[in-house]
């Protein structure tokens, strides 16, 4: 069983096989209002995509069908040539509190997901702490998530999420109940991960400079019912730095940005 | 000159705080029979009730009741456990069961289980058993709905976040449901072991026993033993405390992330 999980992570090694995102003929309606009416969508993989968009036009909604947490009403969903089944996605939460498991220690949480790949004790003990020194931990993980910062938290959500070596990371809004400092050092972090893995990264922002910073395509969504208003395409090398934030190019794309978004949003 | 405090005074000094309100109500007891306030019928010198408690526990036969009270609560309440948490469980998690079967708990829940003495009394004839069952059911409610309640609001984030990472459902159950429903379960039983013991008192006191915590404090009343009853009623009330204290120690424990 593990050594079929492996094989299984070496064939679709993330970035190397392609696995865009497709949506297609998307249809939802929430609370019998259309959200979403036969949309389309390509999300390219080995690059971090950030969505922003005015509220209620249904980011969460659209991530989560994606991750196939929630049903689509109609439409189709294709990563790469493979179906949703065939793809190891981590998932993270805005609420890391209600998301981390409070019964369980920080690295057991980790560990979690580890257990239904089939992974033994050993392997998966390794695999955290390839993971603790991956993001470079300077807090201890034997401790239960109360026990920890809210910035910690987060982290060790991340790090469940990364734990399989999943194709996609998504993160809904990660930093929105985070202060400023940890905000920071868990995105340059993020982006070290990017760097290291070239995992594809889906990301809901409430920030736009914060979306633009770390995207290379930024996803700017209408109101409901949601369309996508525009692609942007944002190619600043990385690492990208506090440099990057006062770059003529930076500044550019986050006023043509927030130019779309001023115009769909009213 | 500030005299500092060692650690035997703060140990007496934190004693104090938080027992003053037993010492007041113990001291206006005293006052109240030395002044001969109320009747001594009606209410014993607290050194009598205390002199009537040591000899009812080291002459008397106060410990017999004692444990036999005990052990028919315990025994309601294991019942009460057996049945509540699998059944609320199941019905928690069958929402539509749940509201199919919604006006009958409401129903129970707010009928006293006294009032079902005399049903009891006929199903399981007279015996012993008939008071347990009674106590049984009353506490099996309570844990059952408690169970529900917990399972019905199980965070929707944590079992999306087990869904995500391709965890299977009956290991979603095990290892996420089960966890999160914990905290309101134990509610359930700290407040079923309470109480399977009142009720257990009133079986005691009304259905046909001739022993038991119930049964002795309603002898004593019969014969103006009053000293005996206040001390009886002193043993029983160090029952119920005990259990509920050792009930929130296991909580403490083991649902350590309670509440944060």
């Amino acid at each position: 069983m593990a050594a079929k999980f492996l094989d299984h992570q070496e064939s679709i090694k993330p970035g190397t096989s392609g696995l865009d995102i497709t949506v297609a003929g998307l249809t939802k309606y929430l609370g019998g209002k259309v959200l979403y009416e036969n949309f389309d969508l390509q999300i390219a993989s080995g690059k971090i995509t950030c969505i922003f968009g005015p509220n209620g036009c249904g980011k969460s909604t659209l991530l989560n069908m994606i991750a196939g947490l929630l049903p689509p009403d109609a439409g189709e969903l294709r990563f790469g040539g493979l179906l949703r089944s065939q793809v190891q996605i981590g998932y993270v939460f805005q609420n890391y509190r209600d998301a981390l498991f409070p019964w369980l220690r920080a690295k057991d949480n980790i560990e979690y997901p580890l257990l239904s790949a089939g992974l033994s004790r050993i392997q998966r003990r390794l695999r955290v702490e390839e993971l603790a020194q991956q993001f470079n931990v300077g807090f201890d993980l034997s401790r239960y998530p109360y026990e920890l910062s809210g910035g910690q938290q987060q982290l060790v959500s991340i790090m469940r999420a990364l734990a399989t070596r999943p194709n996609i990371l998504f993160l809904d809004e990660p930093f929105s109940a985070l202060d400023y400092e940890a905000t920071l050092a868990i995105r340059d972090k993020l982006q070290d991960v990017f760097a290291a893995t070239g995992v594809t990264i889906v990301m809901i922002s409430h920030d736009l400079e914060e979306a633009v910073y770390l995207a290379d395509h930024i996803l700017l969504l209408t109101k409901r019912p949601t369309r996508l208003a525009e692609r942007v395409v944002f190619e600043a090398s990385r690492p990208r730095t506090l440099e990057t934030l006062s770059a003529p190019e930076f500044v550019r794309i986050k006023a043509h940005s927030l130019d779309v978004f001023r115009r769909e949003a009213s | 000159m500030m005299q500092r405090a060692t650690p035997k005074t703060t140990r007496i000094l934190s004693f104090l705080e938080g027992n003053t309100g037993t010492i007041l109500l113990i001291l206006i007891w005293w006052v109240v029979t030395a002044l001969q306030l109320i009747d001594q019928v009606l209410l014993p010198t607290p050194v009598d009730t205390f002199l009537a408690l040591w000899a009812g526990i080291f002459q008397g036969d106060l410990l017999r009741d004692f444990w036999l009270t005990l052990y028919r609560s315990l025994y309601a309440f294991i019942i009460a456990a057996i049945l509540g948490i699998p059944i609320g469980i199941l019905l928690g998690a069958n929402e539509r069961l749940y509201r199919s079967f919604e006006f009958l708990i409401d129903f129970f829940r707010s009928t006293p289980a006294t009032a079902m003495f005399p049903l009891f009394l006929v199903v399981f004839g007279i015996g012993d058993f008939s008071k347990v069952a009674v106590a049984a059911f009353a506490g099996g409610l309570v844990i059952f709905f408690n169970v529900a309640y917990g399972v019905m609001n199980t965070r929707k984030t944590r079992i999306m976040a087990a869904k995500v990472m391709g965890t299977p459902r009956w290991r979603i159950f095990f290892d996420v449901i089960f966890f999160e429903t914990l905290p309101q379960t134990f509610i359930g039983l700290r407040t079923a072991i309470s109480l399977t013991l009142v009720v257990i008192i009133v079986a005691e006191m009304f259905i046909g026993s001739t022993n038991g915590m119930g049964q002795r404090i309603i002898d004593e009343q019969q014969v103006f033993d009053m000293p005996g009853m206040y001390a009886s009623i002193i043993a029983t009330g160090v029952m119920g405390y005990g259990l509920n204290q050792l009930f929130l120690l296991t909580e403490n424990k083991f649902i350590h992330w309670k509440g944060r």
